[in-house]
């Protein structure tokens, strides 16, 4: 039996449907992400687990036991608020402490369970300072250490890291992971970053209009997306329009207008003549200048457009023979050169038949 | 060029309108030493007419009838405004929105219409005899919305988010009130109670309409002497109300500015 169990929750405000019969199972130790764009509905479900709102329909199970009627002082759940919601007229102790003293927990252990709490999150030194008086860093620190001092079954986090600017997310992010592993406590991590709900996550639900599209380990996500959705908010891929011309257990044929076939893993599911798209991300396209790349599956002619330079690697747009632009990218092995293809230089493009997916309409 | 001469309008402005404010009371407070029955010429210092308010019983009836009131309505409007200030936060959707600011409307009705609608209400529908409770439900009533305002305004700059983390942290609903709510609201609701006890102490119109005949506050005492003259005596209280009242203001205005300002 899982953790948490989330067994067909739907809750609409008005006019709109905020979570629509999401089901999830969680499991004890996991490190699970609700990723989706704003709007989507993940902060709403993570209400709803915390039990600061009520679902209209479907069932919540904590360690087996009905969640319904219960409020959240009395679920072991607790939350790092997006703002941190630190108590702005307690010190760092007294914050840190407030979760024992409201389980009416002894001074002795008190005071014990805290200095380790603080020690977890290196503000030891800080104890006796008030929220006002530390970083946005450190803030977020105290709000992990009194969310996490009372041993919640659950933690949740709703965007921890958002208010942070891009260098402390990243350090923090870090921290994050070797923290969850240390504690042992499963964390519920709710973002709108598809980058760190990669980097985190053990596993991952993607959610869109509130509800879940893919459930899956970071990889299995980034790889196979299941639709349009998916494919398009976790990193960037190209979209190629398709149609089906075969799909057995031999290989799926694909036909693309102007350019010919595509060849593609064998999926089961599509059959001969419906429409879909070919996915496929922009590191598992080959590009070479000379000669045309007839040793790999798919290949293709096509011109540079564009290039996009990021330091690490370089984006390259290379419009093909039907018009379809396809990004590219390119690792910068050679430091001081921000790109090795000009624009307009004729290319051929190609990638082996497991390096996509085909995604049905 | 142009800078100095307009900071002297400035300064010749802002001295006029202090002037008008302020002579008036000087005139009472410096009446209030002058050793002379009449208010009218400089004779000599003295401080026997606040020896006389010591002896004058009916004066000192009237000053602890109004301490007495303005203590009570004041803590009682507190209690009440406080509530109505974290209901007019909390509920600020659905249907009953818009029933907690019907504690503001006595702030803004004219005192009069106010003391002839109590005077009508005390009198036509609960037959009550006028007097101290009279007074004391009538005082209540206009202070109720002052505080419920300076409440709300200190809720208002606060981050929501830390009522809901308490309770996440294990804090049922009173004890998030007194640990968490009680604590940051706390300059307002000690700003909100000054208010009403110097809106109680100096509140003249209302009270003469439902104060009936057997008792009588400092405002009304005072209103019934200058009737017969402007006694030197007169001005003797109206300096020391004066003294209490600002230094309430002035206590309520240190802390009310946390209200506005105070927010981690």
């Amino acid at each position: 039996m899982a953790l948490l169990e989330i067994r067909n929750v739907s809750r609409r405000f008005g006019e709109l449907q905020a979570v629509d019969d999401v089901s999830l199972s969680i499991e004890a130790g996991e490190f699970f992400t609700l990723v989706g764009p704003s709007g989507c509905g993940k902060t709403t479900l993570l209400r709803l687990i915390a039990g600061f709102d009520q679902p209209d329909t479907g069932e919540l199970l904590l360690d087996a036991q009905r969640l319904a009627g219960i409020p959240p002082e009395k679920r072991p759940v607790h939350t790092v608020f997006q703002s941190y919601a630190l108590f702005p007229h307690m010190t760092v102790a007294q914050n840190v402490a407030f979760p024992l003293q409201m389980a009416g927990k002894s001074q002795n252990e008190i005071s014990s369970r805290l200095k380790e709490a603080l020690e977890l999150v290196h503000l030891a030194n800080k104890a006796r300072q008030f929220p006002r008086e530390l970083s946005g860093g450190q803030r977020q620190r105290v709000a992990l250490a009194r969310a996490l001092i009372n041993k919640p079954r659950l933690l949740l986090l709703d965007e921890p890291l958002a208010a942070l600017d891009a260098k402390l997310r990243e350090q923090i992010t870090g921290e994050l992971i070797a923290l969850q592993r240390e504690v042992g406590i499963t964390f519920v991590f709710v973002t709108h970053s598809q980058q760190e709900a990669l980097a985190v996550s053990h596993r991952i639900a993607v959610m869109n209009n509130g509800r879940i599209e893919q459930v899956g380990a970071p990889e299995q996500i980034y790889g196979y997306p299941r639709n349009r959705f998916v494919a398009d908010f976790i990193g960037t891929i190209n979209l190629l329009p398709v149609e089906v011309r075969a799909a057995g257990q031999d290989g799926l044929r694909l036909f693309a207008a102007g350019l010919g076939e595509i060849i593609g893993t064998p999926v089961v599911g599509p059959s001969t003549g419906e429409h879909g798209a070919f996915a496929v991300r922009p590191e598992q396209l080959r590009i070479v200048t000379a000669g045309d790349l007839t040793e790999l599956d798919n290949h293709f002619h096509g011109r540079v457009r564009d290039h996009l330079y990021l330091g690490d690697v370089t984006v390259y747009k290379i419009a093909l023979e039907n018009g379809v632009v396809l990004e590219a990218m390119l690792t910068n092995a050679v430091p001081g050169r921000a790109r090795f293809l000009e624009r307009g230089a004729p290319v051929a493009v190609g990638w082996q038949r497991d390096a996509g997916v085909y995604l049905r309409d | 060029m142009a800078r100095p001469r307009q900071s002297l309008w400035l300064w010749a402005a802002a001295l006029a309108v202090y002037a008008f404010l302020y002579l008036p009371l000087a005139v009472v407070v410096i009446f209030s030493f002058n050793d002379s029955l009449l208010n009218a010429e400089w004779v000599g210092f003295t401080t026997r007419w606040y020896g006389t308010l010591f002896d004058d019983t009916e004066m000192l009836n009237a000053a602890a009838n109004s301490l007495f009131i303005a203590i009570t309505a004041a803590s009682v409007a507190t209690v009440l405004g406080t509530m109505a200030g974290i209901a007019m936060q909390r509920w600020r959707a659905g249907v009953l929105r818009g029933l907690p600011f019907l504690v503001l409307t006595p702030v803004a009705m004219p005192e009069i219409l106010l003391g002839v609608s109590l005077l009508l209400f005390f009198r036509q529908v609960l037959d009550l005899t006028l007097g101290l409770i009279s007074i004391l439900i009538a005082h209540i009533t206009f202070s109720i919305g002052f505080v419920a305002i300076i409440v709300r305004v200190r809720l208002a700059g606060m981050d929501e988010s830390i009522f809901e983390a308490a309770r996440d942290l294990g804090a049922s609903p009173w004890q998030t009130f007194r640990r968490v709510t009680l604590p940051l609201i706390l300059p307002g609701i000690l700003a909100g109670f000054l208010m009403s006890f110097t809106l109680s102490i100096d509140d003249f119109v209302i009270t003469v309409f439902v104060a009936g005949v057997g008792v009588t506050t400092l405002p009304l005492q005072i209103y019934s002497m200058i009737k017969v003259a402007v006694s030197p005596e007169v001005n003797a209280v109206s300096t020391l109300l004066m003294a209490l009242t600002l230094t309430l203001i002035a206590l309520a205005s240190k802390l009310a500015p946390d209200t506005l300002q105070g927010r981690a």
